[in-house]
């Protein structure tokens, strides 16, 4: 800190203070966030006794000034001198955490539990801890809230009476009668067991969570769930029963939708936290009850989850339990009035494939397929194609592609763009599994179809495409497929068609590259030059940029008789963006 | 998907409302029906009007247990009698109740809250469209309305029997069914939540032992409504019940409803969906300051805090609210507030967005509020000022320069000595302004030469120069601007129903009460 100490004249702390009270918020804004420059000039020592009595008294200001310096203070510690004087930022972070915006309260706590690492044992229970109290007993329920979030990083540190004391407190806020501080209290439960010593989960945790689990607010309860995952980490095996599944069997069943999706969500956490015994007996009829849940959104979270769940399960009667109780379910869900629900299950179901085996995909899995290939949603049979690589490795793609042809060409004319765009983003993996053959017989066509969609994203999608394909495919089929086809187009009527053309070559040339130097001299060069004539100014500017994409590749001679004439007549052409990027070119290709 | 339109083909992008257009599909939800075995055949019972009368009491416990029986309404074609039955026999309930003297004894309270909570008591359905738009999209109906609708209906007639006595009511309508009534307001039939306004003010009327605690959990209602989900349907109707609370409370003002005022009212001004509720929240703004005019400041600082920085919308709504403030203002009051108000006017006036500027220039239509000003001339004139000076030759709406032109004119008028200066001193000012930001860039200039030469520090500090998250959602709803200003203003006339006292005297509540009625 050295540095600041001779120029403490230079910056009158008034001056810097006048900057964090303009009158302009955006100005003021800009102080904020380079408070950090403010205190290195005043150097710590007044950083300490002048700028943060300021700010802890001056905290009245827009929410987004707020935030910043919350942001700010949480790494301040070098500029107040030090872990031995970093509990001078509490006040100011203190009166932070108990604003109503919950955007500037969180970033306050955060920097807290930041610095509070910073303490020495001494001081956090001398200067944090007390804090934590005020917070925890405030009238206005935001600063209890942000209590909540504190507990848990000092309590490891401190003494076994301030820790019963900090226990406490965590329990009146967990029956605090406001709901937002039941929240907050319930969302940090899991967190604050973890530090707790065994014991204290036993006798204390248990039964605040059973409190959270039954609470009258769903929003409260569906909370304690995510507790549940870490509260059972922690518990030995054989006292999961008696302490906690009571409460996740209640929450399976609850009567707010809300809740049993949060089942649904974490229901893999749910099933590694309370190990194999547990899950067959309990865990598989709750999933099943799930997944046959009155209400879509549950179904969709529990259908989200099967192929984890399954693959999750004890590998003794893995399969016997998947065959017979949740592939049933399954099946269902495949003609889910929801779509949702159905698009969830075709995310996953392919997963299945690989846990059941050959036998078991063929008979029972690959119908489930195929009707989904089949599904009027077309998620659902964009979610099956883009999961085709599981099937693949078990039972081969051939099975498959009599079904999967129709369903890819529909989706390719699919009247939403963004689905064929989805589509397209799958063709250069379709093409790896289906082979050059199958691809050039079927999809080909379609591949040159959607260089010429009335939707520029799906041309410029399309063109991406096959330099994807060429990389898989080689330059050799590039040449024989793909060229003539690309270079047809450069006569087209319709301008954004022989741009297209421009911007294939782009992509081509970029990846057969150098050996190919053949293939661009003879056949694209030429085209392209042609096309510098073009009466579209759009096209002859891409001209020029294609041809310092392309200079590279070309040997010096193409490049001083041929490139270098059209770019110098680009470069006085009357179209004042042709010439920009014609002059660009010849920079670049050192033309000049 | 067989139609597509012309401009679908040409861009991807078609409008929400075309979308909406392609699936004119009635939704209904409801998550009534749920898990219960399968509904029991109902028989009808005999007419009530018919029984002898000493066997119509436990006739009229029978009907009420039978409707607790519930039905699938997705299915429209199953139960069809039994629903029937229950319709009928729901229409005959409420005749009864709202007609017949002496039919609410007191074992009769248990059936009937019973009844009405098995069937209206349930967890709202997931939204069917999980980006629900209340100011574009249609709501989702309840489906089970039909009998819904009746049981509601009944519920109101119960309450408002001549009979019904709340000491003996008050065990089975306690907290929790009151919370459990609070919480239906989230539905999205408006039906449903214009029942429930009507209800709920009838119990705040008659219940004055719930009444802090109604006023509490709306306090929590709103308050996770503007810090947690941003999502409530019933906020309008609630804020609609307050407005007449307010209108009732004592003088002076508790600390409770001072603290309610600053910390829910102002901040539901940040609320994305402020226009679905602003004509409540500036009338309930409004009654306290009119109770309790030394709150003036406070509020309008508040307001100024949360102004909209970028949905013009909004703003032109806050613009609304300063003017009913100002309607009512105490000239002694607008002395405390003029400058940092008259500076965020001076804003909005230069505003490029028109309706912004002619909203805030309205404001020298209103004869109160030139009083005003033309008071305070020597304050207000210098703020405004630039502003006006600039836009009349810079803005791009000719309107708005005509109506700048107007306004510059009344403002010399008042002070012609003080204009002409402002007028000749115009040029040095914003020359001054310029010379300021220098010295700022030349000052942040050499501190940042100062924070390089301190490479720790740097280091040290390159979190701080993390993107900070953007805290603007709230104002960032800037979608059409095509508002009429005069619907922020149009206050519901039914809002107005005043309960009269606080909680201190009881007696005077069924004055005002029949305008707040469900239709």
């Amino acid at each position: 800190m050295a540095g600041a100490d001779g120029d403490d004249s230079l910056y009158p702390i008034a001056v810097l203070i006048d900057e964090l009270r303009n009158e302009d918020v955006q100005l003021r804004l800009n102080s904020i966030k380079k408070l950090s420059t403010i205190a290195l000039a005043l150097g710590v020592e007044r950083t300490r006794t002048e700028l943060l009595p300021f700010l802890t008294d001056t905290i009245y200001d827009e929410d987004e000034v707020l935030l910043a310096l919350a942001e700010q203070l949480g790494n301040f510690t070098m500029l107040v001198g030090g872990p031995e004087y970093v509990h001078c930022l509490l006040p100011p972070l203190e009166s932070l955490a108990t604003v109503e915006e919950t955007v500037v309260r969180d970033k306050a706590v955060e920097s807290l539990r930041k610095i509070s690492q910073e303490h020495s044992p001494v001081d956090l229970e001398v200067h944090f801890e007390p804090l934590v109290k005020r917070l925890a007993s405030g009238d206005w329920f935001t600063s209890r809230t942000s209590a909540c979030g504190l507990f848990s990083v000092c309590y490891p540190r401190v003494s076994s009476t301030v820790k019963a004391e900090i226990r406490q407190h965590f329990r009146t806020l967990c029956s605090d009668d406001t709901p937002m501080v039941r929240r907050a209290a319930a969302s940090k439960l899991g967190e604050f067991a973890k530090v707790l010593e065994l014991d204290y989960v036993k006798s204390d945790i248990i039964s605040l969570f059973t409190a959270l689990a039954s609470d009258e607010q769903d929003s409260v309860r569906l909370l304690a769930v995510e507790a549940c995952v870490s509260i059972a980490t922690l518990l030995p095996q054989e006292d999961l029963e008696t302490l906690v599944m009571p409460t996740l069997r209640q929450a399976a069943e609850d009567k707010s939708w809300r809740v049993r999706y949060m089942v649904a969500d974490k229901f893999s956490e749910l099933q590694k936290a309370v190990g194999p015994e547990i899950t067959k007996n309990d865990l598989v009829p709750a999933f099943q009850n799930l997944l046959k849940d009155c209400e879509a959104e549950v179904r969709a979270a529990a259908a989200n989850k099967v192929k984890e769940f399954c693959e999750n399960l004890p590998e003794d009667n893995r399969e016997q339990i998947i065959m017979t109780h949740i592939l049933p379910c399954v099946k269902e869900l495949v003609s889910d009035t929801n779509q949702h629900v159905k698009s969830a299950l075709a995310s996953v179901i392919m997963g299945l494939s690989t846990i059941l085996g050959k036998d078991n995909t063929i008979e029972h899995l690959l119908p489930l397929f195929l009707a989904q290939l089949k599904d009027e949603c077309p998620e659902v049979r964009l979610n099956i194609i883009s999961n085709l690589d599981c099937v693949n490795e078990v039972i081969g793609i051939r099975q498959l592609s009599q079904s999967l042809l129709p369903a890819i060409v529909e989706l390719a004319e699919d009247a939403k763009w963004r689905v064929r765009l989805a589509i397209i983003e799958y063709m250069p993996l379709l093409a790896g599994q289906l082979g050059v053959e199958f691809f050039d017989e079927k999809l080909n066509t379609l591949c040159m179809a959607w260089l010429i969609d009335h939707v520029y994203a799906i041309r410029e999608a399309a063109t991406c495409n096959l330099m994807k394909l060429v990389e898989k495919f080689g330059a050799e089929w590039a040449q024989n497929t793909i060229v003539p086809k690309v270079l047809g187009m450069a006569n087209d009527p319709n301008y954004l068609h022989r741009m297209t053309t421009l911007f294939c070559i782009n992509v081509i040339v970029h990846c057969c590259g150098y050996p190919y130097r053949e293939i661009t001299t003879k056949q694209m060069l030429p085209v392209v030059l042609k096309m510098s004539n073009d009466q579209v100014a759009n096209v002859r500017f891409n001209v020029a940029k294609s041809l310092q994409k392309i200079g590279p590749v070309l040997d010096s001679n193409a490049l001083q008789t041929e490139v270098k004439p059209v770019l110098e007549k680009l470069a006085s052409d009357t179209d004042m963006d042709v010439k920009y990027f014609a002059q660009e070119a010849i920079s670049v290709l050192a033309l000049a | 998907m067989s139609a597509i339109s012309a401009s679908e083909k040409v861009d991807g992008f078609t409008r929400k409302s075309m979308r909406k257009a392609q699936k004119q599909r009635k939704s209904q939800g409801s998550s009534q029906y749920r898990t219960h075995s399968t509904p029991v055949e109902l028989s009808p019972l005999p007419q009530l009007k018919d029984a002898p009368s000493t066997e119509q009491q436990e006739l009229f416990t029978q009907k009420l247990q039978q409707c607790c029986m519930l039905f699938d309404f997705f299915d429209s074609v199953t139960d069809l009698k039994s629903k029937e039955i229950k319709r009928a026999t729901l229409n005959e309930l409420v005749d009864y109740v709202s007609t017949n003297r002496g039919v609410l004894v007191e074992s009769a309270y248990p059936e009937i809250t019973n009844m009405i909570t098995t069937n209206i008591f349930r967890t709202l359905p997931p939204s069917e469209n999980p980006d629900f738009d209340p100011e574009e999209d249609e709501p989702t109906l309840e489906a089970s309305w039909p009998h819904m609708q009746l049981v509601y209906e009944f519920l109101l007639r119960f309450l408002e029997n001549p009979d019904f006595q709340p000491s003996i009511a008050k065990r089975y309508i306690d907290q929790k069914f009151v919370q459990q009534l609070l919480e239906l307001f989230d539905s999205e039939d408006p039906r449903e939540r214009d029942f429930l306004k009507t209800i709920l003010h009838r119990i705040y009327g008659k219940f004055l032992g719930l009444r802090a605690f109604i006023r509490k959990q709306i306090n929590n209602i709103f308050l996770r409504f503007i810090y947690e989900t941003e999502h409530f349907n019933g906020v309008a109707e609630l804020l609609e019940i307050l407005g007449s609370i307010i209108n009732g409370f004592a003088l002076p003002l508790k600390a409770e409803h001072k603290q309610f005022l600053m910390k829910v009212l102002i901040p539901l001004h940040t609320a994305k969906g402020l226009a679905l509720f602003h004509a409540q929240l500036a009338y309930c703004v409004v009654q306290f300051l009119e109770k309790d005019p030394t709150l003036t400041e406070p509020v309008i600082r508040g307001l100024l805090k949360f102004w909209p920085k970028t949905c013009s919308q909004k703003e032109v709504m806050f613009l609304g609210e300063i003017e009913e403030i100002l309607d009512v203002i105490e000239p002694t009051q607008f002395k405390k507030i003029q400058e940092p108000l008259f500076k965020q006017i001076s804003k909005c006036v230069a505003n490029p967005h028109f309706q912004v500027a002619e909203r805030a220039l309205y404001f020298w239509n209103n004869e109160y509020i030139l009083s005003l000003i033309e008071e305070n001339i020597d304050k207000i004139l210098p703020i405004m000022f630039c502003s006006l000076y600039r836009i009349s030759k810079e803005h791009w709406n000719p309107t708005i320069v005509a109506l700048v032109y107007n306004v510059l004119k009344t403002l010399m008028e008042m002070n012609c000595t003080l204009f002409d200066e402002l007028t000749s001193s115009y040029k040095a000012d914003r020359q001054r302004e310029k010379k300021k930001e220098q010295e700022r860039d030349e000052l942040w200039k050499k501190l940042d030469e100062l924070r390089l030469s301190n490479p720790a520090l740097v280091q040290n500090n390159s979190h701080g120069l993390l993107r900070v998250q953007n805290n603007n959602n709230n104002n960032n709803n800037n979608s059409s601007n095509n508002i009429n200003n005069s619907d922020t203003q149009d206050r519901d006339v039914d809002s107005a129903v005043a309960i009269t006292t606080d909680e201190k005297e009881p007696d005077s509540m069924a004055a005002g009460e029949s305008t707040l009625s469900a239709k």
